[in-house]
């Protein structure tokens, strides 16, 4: 076969359609992007005035506790971050849908799920900072650690939901990943087993568009959620930008999950404002006629219309939450700064929870080696 | 002659292979628009065009499964992992299918794929981004794995592992992408799996490959300051190694210390102890020694440098072998 032949081959199947706007499916929305409330004949919502505000100051939170990373970023303190801007509707909606005794498997950037599990902002910069490699006790919160290694979790919350059914258990699991991860074959291996077991999970991707440079496109022909179909449970995709939608659609997946319904995808259709990590330049793949155009849909100004209009909330308290939100972002800047790097014998801590003989015999040759370094130099000092 | 850093010198090679053999293809994660995220593919599909420099879907089992497949189709596929510690859930392809395919099909079908890896560490990155997992397929039959230390040499090597007709697994030292060296196109290169004398000596050998070849010349150059004289043996190859190299030059110096960032424990180091030990028993005048990582998970960046053998490291060990 000719390399022409391939090329001609190719381009009658038809290889380029970036859909447009007409031709996606439809999503659950409750709140659109000018912050009208809507109903939807499925989910349904309803929130006291304190549960709105509390949405709010979430969303808020979380955004400037990433917009102060990215900056300690910037300035030497961290060595990378993965910025969650513009996710934050997807991930407090679904992470203010747990429970407590439910379990969360994140990904990377899942910053604003760990707040809403209580897990403390400055934990999630160590391994940024470089100073461990997770960092948190992931049964404290019931909120694993991060994974890096995309599409790993959804076993290990594949895994975790199946223990929760033998037990009997009614909590149910959450797993965390993206448009790019569902191209695994690690991710297609969770929908199998949780399918297979009817295992309390709900997995819920965060189609940002992106997968650092690829479009969705380049992973899928169709849209994610209804890839759930083809191993037997439910999809749903959601506004993720809505945080009432994505709220509501979480809960009811949960719930159901809790009840025996077994697993179900959620697909929350969002965008990655910013570029893939600290790491990225963005203008080098995408244009940024995009970005603005979703700019129009930001999850917290959605939020923040409805609740002016609806008397929820007044100036006084948006004053309030930027206040709150500066205080956290002192904290948390005071806090990195003040990370202690790690003690190089702590390489050989914990590798091994019954011990091993080798790791022991590399620690002692190292803290020898070490020890005649710094003999040397006081030596050398006198 | 030209200068140009290890990353540009690889996106030559890459170039040039394109143009010479309208069979390869490259094929990887971001390796589109992107060129990489280290820009090794920088501007190739812009000039090859979306069939030839494929910007595949993210699953690392596809990328080198569907390599495979297109190789049994006569292409020859140079797939892109975006970091060492991605490559594992290809590791399955590589393993049980790319390394043996060849002598199941009793030599009648060959699997001219090159798996390019950015390996090692030195970066400052966080977890799964700094490994060295080159034993991990130099163990494995039927792989062929090479790593170059020099801009020049990755013009070269990564040109050689894509004619070859085996899989080849090319581990790129990520750290020294950016260091510049003198590239000669018209060159007639080295064959691919010998090794090379980045600097001669009489004392002791330092026998390393890519990202500690750099350190083994500062501490050839350090230890000279003291008058002593160690050669220093680029290996190149990890699979095979060329023992025969390593032979010649342990015959002369009577000493050798073998360093990578790899674990030592199996590590490519016990392998060249073991043979350099057997073949020159009556000329060493000191057991073969090694620097290399330790029994752990490779640690968080703030400390990768006390676990990375640097200069004092690597000296340690040479006094001691010079002590004995
Ligand atoms: C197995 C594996 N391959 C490659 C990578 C490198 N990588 C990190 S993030 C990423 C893109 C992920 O995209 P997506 O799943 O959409 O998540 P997002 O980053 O958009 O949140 C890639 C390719 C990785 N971390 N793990
Ligand atoms: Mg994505």
């Amino acid at each position: 076969m000719s390399v022409k032949s391939t090329a001609a081959r190719s381009s009658r199947g038809g290889a380029k359609r970036r859909g447009g706007a007409g031709a996606q499916p439809p999503l659950v929305q409750l709140l659109t992007p000018e912050g009208e409330r809507v109903e939807h004949r499925e989910y349904s919502i309803d929130l006291t005035p304190e549960e709105l505000r509390g949405l709010y100051r979430d969303m808020v939170l979380t955004r400037r506790f990433d917009a102060e990373a990215v900056t300690l970023q910037r300035q030497g303190e961290l060595g990378l971050w993965a910025s969650l801007l513009g996710q934050e509707a997807a991930q407090i909606g679904s992470g203010r849908a747990t429970r407590a005794d439910d379990y969360v498997f994140p990904t990377y950037r899942e910053h604003g799920v760990a707040w809403t599990r209580g897990v403390d902002p400055l934990n999630l910069l160590g391994m940024f900072r470089g100073v461990n490699n997770g960092g948190w006790d992931p049964n404290e919160n019931n909120f694993q650690l991060y994974t890096i290694v995309i599409g790993s979790q959804t076993l290990h919350a594949a895994g975790y939901a199946m223990g929760i059914a033998k037990d009997g258990a009614d909590s149910a699991v959450i797993a965390y990943f993206g448009d790019g991860a569902s191209s695994q074959g690690d991710v297609a291996e969770a929908f199998t087993f949780a399918a297979v077991y009817n295992a309390p999970v709900v997995f819920f991707c965060q189609n940002n568009q992106w997968a650092i440079s690829e479009p969705t496109e380049k992973q899928s022909r169709v849209p994610i959620y209804q890839r759930a179909a083809g191993f037997g449970f439910p999809g749903v995709r959601v506004d993720g930008n809505d945080v009432l939608a994505v709220l509501a659609v979480t809960r009811a997946a949960l719930e159901r999950a809790r009840t025996g319904g077994g697993p179900m995808l959620v697909e929350a259709f969002t965008y990655r404002m910013g570029a893939h990590t600290t790491s990225d330049d963005a203008s080098r793949y995408r244009l940024d006629d995009e970005r603005v155009a979703w700019e129009a849909k930001d999850p917290i100004l959605r939020l923040k219309a409805y609740l002016t209009k609806q008397g929820v909330a007044d100036e006084a308290y948006y004053a309030e939450v930027d206040a709150e939100s500066d205080t956290m972002a002192k904290r948390v800047r005071e806090g990195v700064r003040s990370m202690p790097d790690p003690d190089p014998m702590s390489i050989f801590e914990n590798v091994y929870a019954d011990g091993h003989s080798l790791v022991d015999e590399e620690r002692a040759a190292f803290a020898e080696y070490q020890a005649s370094f710094e003999d040397h130099q006081e030596g050398a000092a006198r | 002659m030209t200068s140009m850093t290890l990353a540009k010198a690889l996106n030559e090679s890459l170039r040039h292979s394109l143009e010479s053999d309208p069979k390869v293809l490259m094929m990887g994660e971001d390796v589109g628009k992107l060129g990489g995220v280290f820009r090794i593919t920088d501007g190739l599909q812009k000039d090859f065009g979306e069939e030839r420099v494929i910007d595949t879907p993210l699953a690392e089992s596809g990328i080198v499964g569907t390599a495979i497949g297109l190789a049994l189709r006569g292409y020859r596929p140079v797939v892109e992992i975006q970091f060492d510690g991605f490559v594992f859930p290809a590791y399955d392809q590589i393993v049980t299918q790319l390394a043996k395919m060849h002598a199941r099909a009793l030599g009648k079908i060959k699997l001219p794929v090159v798996v390019r890896i950015p390996y090692g560490g030195g970066i400052g990155a966080v977890e799964h981004h700094s490994e060295s997992p080159e034993t991990l397929f130099a163990h494995v039959a039927g792989l062929k794995v090479v790593s170059p230390a020099t801009p020049s040499d990755g013009y070269w090597m990564l040109q050689q592992a894509i004619e070859c007709d085996d899989p080849v697994i090319f581990f790129e030292p990520k750290r020294r992408y950016w260091d510049k060296g003198e590239v000669d196109t018209a060159a007639v290169p080295a064959p691919l799996h010998r090794a090379n004398v980045a600097r001669e000596g009489r004392d002791l050998t330092l026998a390393a490959y890519g990202p500690m070849v750099k350190v083994c010349l500062e501490v050839a150059k350090a230890a000279e300051e003291d008058g002593r004289s160690l050669e220093v043996l680029d290996l190149r190859s990890m699979s095979p190694i060329d023992f025969d190299g390593i032979q010649a030059s342990v015959e002369k110096t009577r000493r050798l210390v073998v360093v990578h960032e790899a674990p030592v424990f199996l590590g490519t180091g016990a392998e060249i102890a073991a043979r350099i030990t057997e073949r020159c028993f009556y000329h060493l005048e000191a057991p073969v020694l090694r620097v290399g990582g330790f029994h752990a998970p490779y640690p968080p960046a703030r400390v990768e440098e006390e676990y990375l053998p640097g200069l004092d490291r690597v000296l340690d060990a040479v006094d001691r072998a010079l002590a004995f």
